[in-house]
């Protein structure tokens, strides 16, 4: 679950991070207000929304009077900001939060977060701050400090120095350092971070470490246990049709093409995006239904793949372990029925009681369209979905279609 | 022979009482798999699916002898469970249950590594071995004893892969699925290893997914060590980067874990990749028809001269 920078940096702070003043506002007035409350003779707006960059994107600005203040605020709430991270819709400004601008000295990096290969919290330094830490990794790996920590002894002092003396500080921002990072390192165990990055994380003119930025993600099965963190939870930044999915407990992920995906199972879900492309069509969404492929979740399922006006056609693939085909075509049924599709639908059901479900299918009247295995049911979903693209267009142009 | 699991194994059940253990342990009772006892705090003394109910795993592996051990406990207290199992001196700890949270798994993982207990899972749906012994969720009829040992990040796309060898009568050794998630027991390597050293598996099956690089080491391992034919398949190519598929372990991050790079390596050590999960059991059978083929002209060739 992602954080906003300004709900990031009060936990930081409240963990004995540095961080500089400010303060959120959802109005230009606000935000002049914040302003004013801050002190000072100049400050940064800068835009709240779950993605990174933002600096080049318009969504920071260095202001110096406070006329500025609320021109910028105003230039970004309620609009969409377009990042390189959020994909063409953007994600909507709902909240700018300004504050103190600080005077940079050195800009370094540091972030921790699970590495997968030790199964372990692992540091990551740079000297190479406020840039694109996976461009820096790429194009010069040397500038990357990290390690792992041991689960039992916790992140040690002598660690801390090592990735200190690594940046280049020495005292006293050495033992500032140190204490940065052991706070850090107690909130993600704390907490139950997935991600905590400090980019860039600046030395001041006046010789002092500061978090100019802060990005705090939270491991969402760690939720449970986290009741404060679960209330930072700002849905207004997510997909609607992701969000609208986690409401009915489906994994949904929203992708470009116009196949909609139907599956039990991540695994098999992303399978049949890859088969879907290999056969020539476009995936519109990953789906996994869950083992307990019941009608209702069918249901639901299928009036939310629909509510993408995109899509031409449906793929519905289920492997029926324990969970018996039959019960899951009828689900389908009942669903094709009721929630009213108008897109082809193909079905390709395996596993218990197949055969009962094709018959079920097949004698329902409704016009679906079965498929032996796999590769046949990515053949008949591409057609299809050609085929209605096709169909479409002509009725569009007011010909008559062919079937 | 088969690997971890045989007709021999015990096993017990912790969460034997609530549904998903019940369901779950009929289902294996079912099979055939010899479980002889389960675990649920403060239910001790009593029977539940004519077995005996135990307040400690402890307790269970002083009475039954039980070395194996299949959980269903809930996340918030699977970490615990694992550990108890450990603790006890369970062998094989296989775990089903999906959403631990990750600092969990960082310290369960640093436990099990000074222990000569073995974990699959978690978000797994476990281990069988044909015709002897299931531990976890897969369904039982669809295997068939054989020739090819599989190992899944992913529980679907093993039933699918099962389901193929099964129809061209490959039949399979064992069937692992290590789990979802990003921080887990056994690995691709230890499986991998295993069947290597089994006498029954001809050939191994491997299916990875994005996110993390355990398809990558498993690649170099097979390079190194491994002389059975190997056929792979990477969910994912068309997944987007910075997304969590489904499984929490399945994430393209930072440039990294993409399926191209997987298959790149696996390639590069000489395994036959598939790009549909539809062509894993027929590049089996071919792999293995060409080495039957190769064996018989080898010893035929001997004879003659």
């Amino acid at each position: 679950m992602n954080l906003h920078e300004y709900q990031s940096k009060k936990i930081l702070a409240s963990y004995g991070v540095p961080v500089p003043d400010g303060r959120v506002a959802s109005s230009p007035q606000e935000a002049v207000a914040a302003a004013q409350a801050l002190g000072g003779a100049a400050w940064v707006v800068k835009a709240q929304v779950h993605a990174g960059g933002r600096g080049k994107a318009g969504g920071v600005k260095l202001v110096r009077d406070l006329e500025a203040v609320r021109s910028a605020a105003a230039s970004m709430l309620g609009q969409r900001l377009v990042t390189k991270q959020t994909g063409a819709a953007g994600l909507p400004i709902e909240r700018v939060y300004v504050e103190v601008a600080s005077d940079i000295e050195r800009e370094l990096y540091l972030s921790l977060t699970l590495n997968r290969e030790r199964g372990r919290i692992a540091l990551v330094a740079s000297a190479a701050g406020g840039m694109d830490i996976e461009q820096v990794a790429q194009k010069s790996p040397a500038k990357i400090l990290s390690l792992t920590v041991h689960p039992v002894t916790g992140l040690q002092p002598f660690q801390c120095k090592q990735l200190g003396f690594g940046l280049g500080l020495a005292s006293p921002q050495l033992e500032a350092f140190q204490s940065l990072a052991l706070g850090l390192y107690r909130l993600y165990l704390e907490r139950d971070a997935s991600l905590i990055e400090i980019n860039p994380l600046i030395v001041t003119r006046q010789g002092a470490l500061v978090a100019l930025d802060a990005k705090l993600d939270i491991d969402a099965n760690a939720l449970f246990r986290q009741p404060v963190m679960a209330a930072l939870r700002d849905v207004g930044q997510e997909d609607p049709m992701e969000r609208r999915a986690s409401e009915h407990d489906l994994n949904y992920v929203s992708l470009d093409g116009n196949i909609a995906c139907m599956v039990n199972g991540a695994g098999l879900a992303m399978a049949t995006m890859d088969l879907i492309k290999l056969h020539g069509g476009e995936p519109a969404n990953f789906l996994d239904v869950g083992g307990g492929a019941t009608s209702e979740r069918v249901t639901a399922a299928f009036e939310l793949v629909l509510s993408n006006p995109k899509v031409r056609a449906i793929l519905v693939n289920i492997f029926g372990g324990i969970v018996r085909c039959d019960l899951i075509a009828d689900g389908i049924i009942n669903a094709v029925k009721n929630v009213g599709v108008a897109v082809p639908v193909v079905v390709r059901l395996e596993g218990t009681n197949a055969e009962l479900a094709r018959e079920r299918l097949a004698q329902s009247g409704l016009s679906i369209i079965a498929a032996a295995d796999l590769t046949d049911a990515a053949r008949k979903v591409v057609a299809a979905a050609a085929q209605g693209g096709r169909r479409r267009k002509a009725a569009r142009a007011g010909r008559p279609t062919a079937a | 022979m088969s690997i971890l699991v045989n007709k021999r194994t015990e096993v017990i059940c912790q969460g034997f009482t609530g549904r998903q253990g019940t369901f779950h342990s009929e289902q294996c009772l079912a099979y055939g798999t010899r479980l002889v006892g389960g675990v649920t705090p403060g239910r001790g003394g009593e029977r539940h699916l004519g077995l005996p109910v135990f307040d400690t795993v402890r307790d269970a592996v002083r009475v039954t002898g039980a070395t194996a051990s299949m959980i269903y406990v809930p996340a918030p207290y699977a970490a615990d469970s694992i550990l108890e199992a450990v603790e006890a001196g369970i062998e094989l700890v296989v775990c089903i249950t999906e959403g631990l949270p990750i600092n969990d798994m960082i310290k369960v993982k640093a436990a099990l590594a000074g222990s000569p207990a073995r974990l699959i899972g978690p978000n797994c749906p476990g281990i069988i071995t044909p015709g002897e012994c299931k531990i976890g969720i897969m369904p039982g009829f669809i295997h068939k004893k054989g020739r090819v040992g599989i190992v899944s990040r992913s529980g679907t796309l093993t039933y699918e892969t099962v389901f193929q060898t099964t129809n061209n009568g490959l039949g399979q050794s064992s069937c692992v699925g290590i789990g979802g998630d990003p921080v887990r027991g056994m690995n691709f390597i230890d499986v991998i290893e295993l069947f290597q050293r089994d006498r029954q598996t001809e050939g191994i099956i491997m299916v990875g997914e994005i996110g993390g690089s355990d398809e990558e080491a498993a690649a170099e391992y097979i390079r190194q060590f491994v002389t059975k034919p190997v056929v792979a398949y990477i969910a994912g190519v068309t997944a987007p980067a910075g997304k969590r598929m489904g499984h929490a372990g399945a994430v393209i991050a930072g440039g990294k874990g993409t399926a191209e790079d997987k298959y790149r390596a696996l390639k590069a050590a000489g395994v036959r990749t598939v790009k549909s999960p539809a062509q894993l059991g027929s590049a089996m059978a071919e792999l293995l028809s060409a080495r039957r083929a190769g064996t018989r002209r080898r010893k035929s060739a001997a004879r003659h001269r």
